[in-house]
């Protein structure tokens, strides 16, 4: 008999059209001292599974079916009675330490108060459990942080001390919505290591939700793959990742982008997949292709930015060094990466190559031009032209308020004011075509898009300007494993077809491996090495590149 | 800084608005007599020396004499004084304290049929001109049931420095009418207020994460939620008693209420600068003291102003 | 065209907020109330019974005439008539008619040079920025009435007394005006501080698009949702800073009376009876501004901006 026995578990959102069945029907068991993947792509149910077992969904969702057992108790039985075994029984994790913390009481109020909801201990007592409990979650000088408030702590600590306050009535099963995906790779590492640890000691049933393949490999000993809310496959998480049975899971597991190997393109598994061939590239005849030199095109020189937080008064105290003396060239046709964890300063080098911001001290050179020193309006245009950027976030990338064609056509106009208006509809339908469109979307709305057709559209508006260099900056981690696959094999069809030079900026370690040819590592703003792609994954350098691609999270690692 | 704007708009408005000695001097008054009274009032001095003197005066609370009533006017604002702040004490407790309780109430309980009735009662509230609701209260306590007096502050006692019409049964009859109308329009905008952030911060993630701890309901709303959602009430109620004073004026207009926004509002259709760049001056202090009180509130209640975070190494 | 249209329709039709709109009936309500009374107001000269400001039709013999339903009252004057003798009904349409064009005059001249400063200051930042905010800010200290009590007063020390009757209206609309403002600049910069991080306002600089296009074509439809619901709620707040400046006396002159005026005029009545006079436009403002903020209310739930 398992820990826990999710039955033909259901829930419904009731919609204003319809109604949306989040999960259907869906079987899952966790044992003791095991820890449960749950993997899926947004939109798969996977975090609703975990709210329905503590009956916290949010409106106007409710469990339309199935029952919970928990130990041979039915806590659903009952809807008052699952207060109880909140906090006492299970306990629950969230995504954003940030704001999982109540910010005006001290994280001993919070504890203490959690502890006294559902132990009958006095106050000292429970100061004593509380502070063992910091403790053993990692906390130093866990008796004076005890009176601090969460925003004293940083970003990992704040989730040791919400992994605290989930573990504080010793609950028997752990919930842990993608625990991590705030966190970077570092700090990512630390805190799997303490959930498996705990997980161990304490001999705890544990749900680890999440959409990353290569945390599952490395901590989960059972994964259950959902997709639009059906369970697809259960299984040991060696015998899953390495022999999946269903299409889904394949499809999933080969769009991982391999840590351990360069692969030219990803295999895109599909139902009614009928073109994988090379993607049709119309706008090809209309591109002045470059011929392939040797020369640098783009040149950095010891670029450094600084940030003051009061723009006011020019103090040096609060100034922070973003960008610090970094230097890197780019050669034409190039495919270069940029790879840093977050403040690293390699979004800041991306905004100053393309003249977002401007360099505090240093140059950067586009074919021979110095971008910094540009003072006339019609040179600008001309250096905007030849330089263009895809985002993160494909919702924000896009004006909602104006239709796709409007969206392409700007740049198309604003280069060439005489186009006529046929040509630019040709123009616009050759452009959405190679980014695999259609001709019908120019007539719709960004919201009409998902989250890849939308990166497709803002290639697209990129590519309008026929520009010599792309700069994309995590341009696939806001997508689902399956979308990012796509993406980067269009990028790299695009690439090799039009002779791009790309700048390509990731945290992402396997994902830059897969795109570029040469990769700067970055920490802090300062530059750690410059080297080929298959020489820094195979012989690192530095110290840093070397922790990184120890703590990266490797799907391969199953195989051992 | 503040104070110094609003020192030299007052001051300006004293100097260039009409002509003073067109105000105060009759039409047969001679061109040598107006040039002697020019010199006399140091017109003709350089206009930055008449502005450190209008501020040496009003330091000094000494703001000239009023056009209309020929009397000084620091005498005529301390006159008027008590009777104002009466009224707007009472009207903020009234608003602040009914306010916010009605506002976390039907923040909490959101599909409760009272929380209806009370948001569909504020809506109301936020329509009706303070005007319209004294003509309203005067209408039905004062003409229709004769309960209460439709004017003026009943019996007042004069404590020398103050006077006060709380110690008088007359005098808390008086100020029942004025003060509920004045504060009703402020308490509907703070229910409304209030129950937006409660509504927000009930949905915050620390408030679900402390739901999946097990933390009971009653703890969720009035410990972890009511803190939070206090905070911003601070604000309001600094903005809500300047609000209310500058509405005395009209709450004072129609109850013939003793107080200075009567005395400004005669002054505006006058043009009695004196009075108007007095009231000013005092109207900008207040404000300047609610802001400073505020902020000192805020050090003591909100943890990430007071405590600042030490850098720690995750 | 005409299939372009059909998909604007249907599009409408679709929309989210279309749908919310037929399941509230309080947004139909107050929208029905208020599409009558600007329609009555703005083609008074066709709706009104009487005209008030033709002296021939009055006749100082039917004065203080109460409610057509009461004992005394007349069938002809429906709400009864005032001190001279003025058909209620007529009068509070006339009055509604001045009300209304105070209002949108002022909250339109409010809007466009609230939203021009904020979206600009949040666009450019910098010290212009900071300049325009610390004025916003301490105009918002100040309340609007107050503010609008002040500029009244300046005008009338600046404008001569005769001048003053004939500009009255327009210095009512710039005395509100300006006390509005500041809501709009700080809704409308703080939503712009939003969007100008939002990454399709760098693609469009990216690719070359002016400060201004970028301003007014890509930023400015997006930051239009809040400005609308402050607008509408805006609107209700004017129109009664506009009845209570009236009602001060420091409106618009009794020649064209408002319903601030009216209210005002009948006030002197309550004591001996005549309630009707100040009654009925005291009622038809509540109305008005009711309806309003109703609407406003929905409109704040629908597009949901947070606003603040």
């Amino acid at each position: 008999m398992s820990f826990l026995k999710i039955k033909n578990l259901s829930v419904d959102y009731k919609m204003r059209r319809e109604t949306i069945n989040a999960a259907k029907n869906v079987n899952i068991d966790v044992n003791k001292g095991e820890i449960l993947g749950l993997v899926g792509e947004s939109g798969s149910g996977k975090s609703t599974v975990g709210n329905a077992i503590i009956n916290l969904i949010d409106e106007p969702g409710r469990v339309s079916k199935g029952s919970i057992v928990l130990d041979g108790i039915d806590i659903h039985a009952d809807p008052q009675n699952i207060v109880k075994y909140r906090g006492k029984k299970i306990g629950l994790i969230f995504q954003d330490p940030q704001t999982s913390l109540n910010p005006i009481l001290t994280i001993g109020e919070q504890l203490i108060e959690t502890i006294q909801t559902h132990l009958n201990l006095n106050v000292d007592d429970a100061k004593n459990k509380a502070i063992n409990l910091l403790k053993e979650v990692g906390i130093k000088d866990a008796e004076t942080r005890f009176d601090n408030y969460p925003h004293q702590f940083s970003g990992g600590m704040r989730q040791r001390v919400v992994i605290s306050l989930a573990l504080c009535c010793e609950p028997e099963l752990l919930i842990a919505d993608e625990p991590t995906t705030a966190l970077d790779v570092s700090i990512q590492s630390q805190i799997l290591d303490l959930i498996k640890k705990l997980t161990k000691e304490r001999n705890l049933a544990v749900i680890l939700i999440t959409h990353d393949m290569g945390v599952i490999a490395e901590t989960a000993d059972r994964v259950a793959v959902m997709k639009n809310g059906d369970l697809v496959e259960i299984g040991p998480t060696k015998e899953l990742l390495t022999k999946p049975k269903e299409i889904y899971t394949k499809s999933l597991v080969s769009s991982v982008p391999p840590t351990n190997k360069k692969i030219s393109r990803f295999k895109i598994i599909e139902k009614e997949n009928k073109k994988q061939s090379d993607t049709n590239i119309k706008i090809l005849n209309r591109w002045v292709k470059k011929e392939i030199s040797d020369k640098d095109l783009v040149q950095v020189e010891s670029l450094s930015k600084t940030f003051d937080d009061s723009f006011f008064i020019e103090s040096s105290k609060n100034s922070v060094m973003a960008v610090n003396d970094v230097s890197f060239s780019i050669k034409e046709g190039q495919s270069f990466g940029l790879v840093g964890e977050s403040g690293s300063g390699k979004s800041t080098i991306a905004k100053m190559i393309v003249n977002l911001f401007k360099p505090s001290s240093g140059d950067i050179y586009f074919n021979d031009v110095c971008v910094t020193k540009i003072k006339s309006n019609k040179e600008m245009l001309k250096f905007r032209k030849q330089i263009q950027m895809i985002f993160q976030d494909p919702y924000s990338s896009l004006n909602g308020r104006l239709k796709v064609k409007d969206i392409v056509s700007e740049p198309i106009k604003l280069h060439n004011p005489s186009v006529s208006s046929k040509d630019l509809d040709d123009y616009i339908y050759d452009l959405l075509e190679s980014v695999e469109l259609t001709q019908q979307s120019a007539e719709r709305y960004p919201h009409e898009f998902s989250g890849g057709q939308r990166q497709r559209i803002s290639i697209a508006r990129a590519l309008a300007t026929q520009p010599r260099l792309l700069v994309c900056d995590e341009p696939t981690s806001a997508l689902d494993v399956s979308i990012q696959a796509q993406i980067l094999n269009l990028l790299k069809d695009l690439q090799e077809q039009l002779n791009l030079t790309i700048l390509f900026i990731s945290h992402d370690l396997p994902v830059v491996r897969q795109m570029c040819d040469r990769i700067a590592v970055l920490k802090n703003g300062k530059l750690c090495e410059i080297s080929n792609t298959e020489d820094l994954f195979i012989k690192p350098k530095h110290d840093y590149t070397k922790e990184l691609l120890k703590l990266m999270p490797k799907i391969e690692s199953i195989y051992k | 800084m503040v104070m110094l704007v609003v020192a030299f708009v007052s001051f300006s408005l004293f100097n260039f608005v009409g002509d003073p000695i067109n105000n105060m001097v009759g039409e047969e008054t001679s061109d040598e007599e107006r040039d002697q009274i020019r010199e006399d009032l140091g017109l003709n001095d350089p206009v930055h020396i008449q502005f450190i003197r209008f501020t040496g005066n009003a330091l000094k609370g000494n703001f000239g004499i009023s056009y209309q009533l020929r009397r000084p006017v620091s005498e005529l604002i301390t006159e008027r004084l008590p009777a104002t702040l009466e009224l707007v004490v009472i009207s903020a407790i009234i608003a602040l304290v009914s306010g916010t309780l009605l506002g976390v109430y039907t923040g909490i309980n959101r599909k409760g049929f009272l929380s209806d009735v009370i948001l569909a009662i504020s809506l109301l509230g936020v329509s009706l001109p303070t005007f319209v609701i004294g003509i309203l209260f005067i209408y039905l306590f004062a003409v229709i049931l004769g309960i209460l007096p439709s004017f003026g502050r009943g019996e007042v006692v004069d404590l020398g420095f103050w006077s006060t019409g709380f110690l008088t049964l007359s005098g808390l009859k008086a100020i029942i009418l004025p003060s509920v109308t004045l504060s009703l329009f402020q308490m509907t905008y703070i229910i409304r207020l209030v129950r937006a952030e409660m509504m927000e911060i009930l949905q915050t993630d620390y408030i679900k994460f402390a739901r999946a701890r097990g933390i009971n309901e009653k703890s969720i709303h009035y410990k972890h939620a009511l803190k939070n959602g206090l905070i911003p009430v601070i604000t309001i109620a600094g903005i809500n008693i300047g609000t209310l004073i500058a509405f005395s004026i009209i709450t004072e207009t129609v109850f013939q209420w003793p107080g200075m926004g009567f005395l400004f509002i005669q002054a505006v259709k006058f043009v009695d600068i004196p009075i108007m760049s007095a009231y000013l001056v005092f109207i900008a202090f207040v404000f300047v003291m609610i802001n400073f009180i505020v902020d000192i509130l805020y050090y003591f209640i909100d943890p990430r102003i007071r405590v600042k975070s030490e850098a720690v190494s995750g | 065209m005409a299939s372009q249209r059909l998909t604007l329709l249907s599009r409408i039709k679709d929309s989210d907020i279309y749908f919310s709109f037929i399941k509230s009936p309080t947004a139909i309500v107050s929208s029905v109330i208020l599409v009558i009374i600007f329609f009555c107001s703005f083609f008074v000269e066709f709706v009104a019974p009487f005209n008030p400001f033709d002296p021939s039709s009055l006749s100082l013999m039917e004065a203080f005439t109460p409610p057509s339903w009461s004992e005394k009252g007349m069938t002809k004057y429906i709400l009864g008539t005032d001190g001279q003798g003025r058909d209620m009904l007529s009068t509070i349409l006339y009055g509604s008619r001045i009300s209304l064009i105070v209002g949108f005059s002022a909250i339109l001249f409010s809007l466009l040079l609230g939203v021009t400063l904020g979206l600009t200051a949040g666009y450019f930042g910098g010290k212009y920025e900071m300049i325009v905010m610390r004025l916003t800010d301490v105009q918002l200290t100040v309340p609007s009435i107050l503010m609008a009590l002040l500029v009244d007063g300046i005008a009338r020390g600046i404008i001569s007394r005769e001048l003053h009757d004939e500009m009255a209206i327009y210095v009512l609309i710039f005395a509100i005006g300006i006390s509005e403002w500041p809501q709009f600049a700080r809704v409308s910069r703080a939503a712009t501080l939003v969007e100008k991080n939002k990454d399709y306002v760098s693609a469009s600089t990216i690719i070359g698009v002016s400060n201004i296009l970028i301003m007014f074509k890509h930023i400015l439809p997006n930051i239009m949702r809040p400005v609308l619901v402050i607008g509408t709620i805006g609107l209700a707040l004017a129109i009664i800073a506009e009845s209570t400046l009236s009602f001060l006396g420091v409106g618009v002159p009794p020649t064209t009376p408002s319903l601030g005026t009216l209210i005002r005029i009948g006030n002197d009545f309550l004591f001996s009876g005549e309630w009707w006079i100040t009654f009925f436009p005291a009622i038809f403002l509540v109305l008005l501004a009711f309806s309003i903020n109703l609407l406003g209310d929905w409109m704040r739930d629908t597009l949901n901006p947070k606003l603040n």
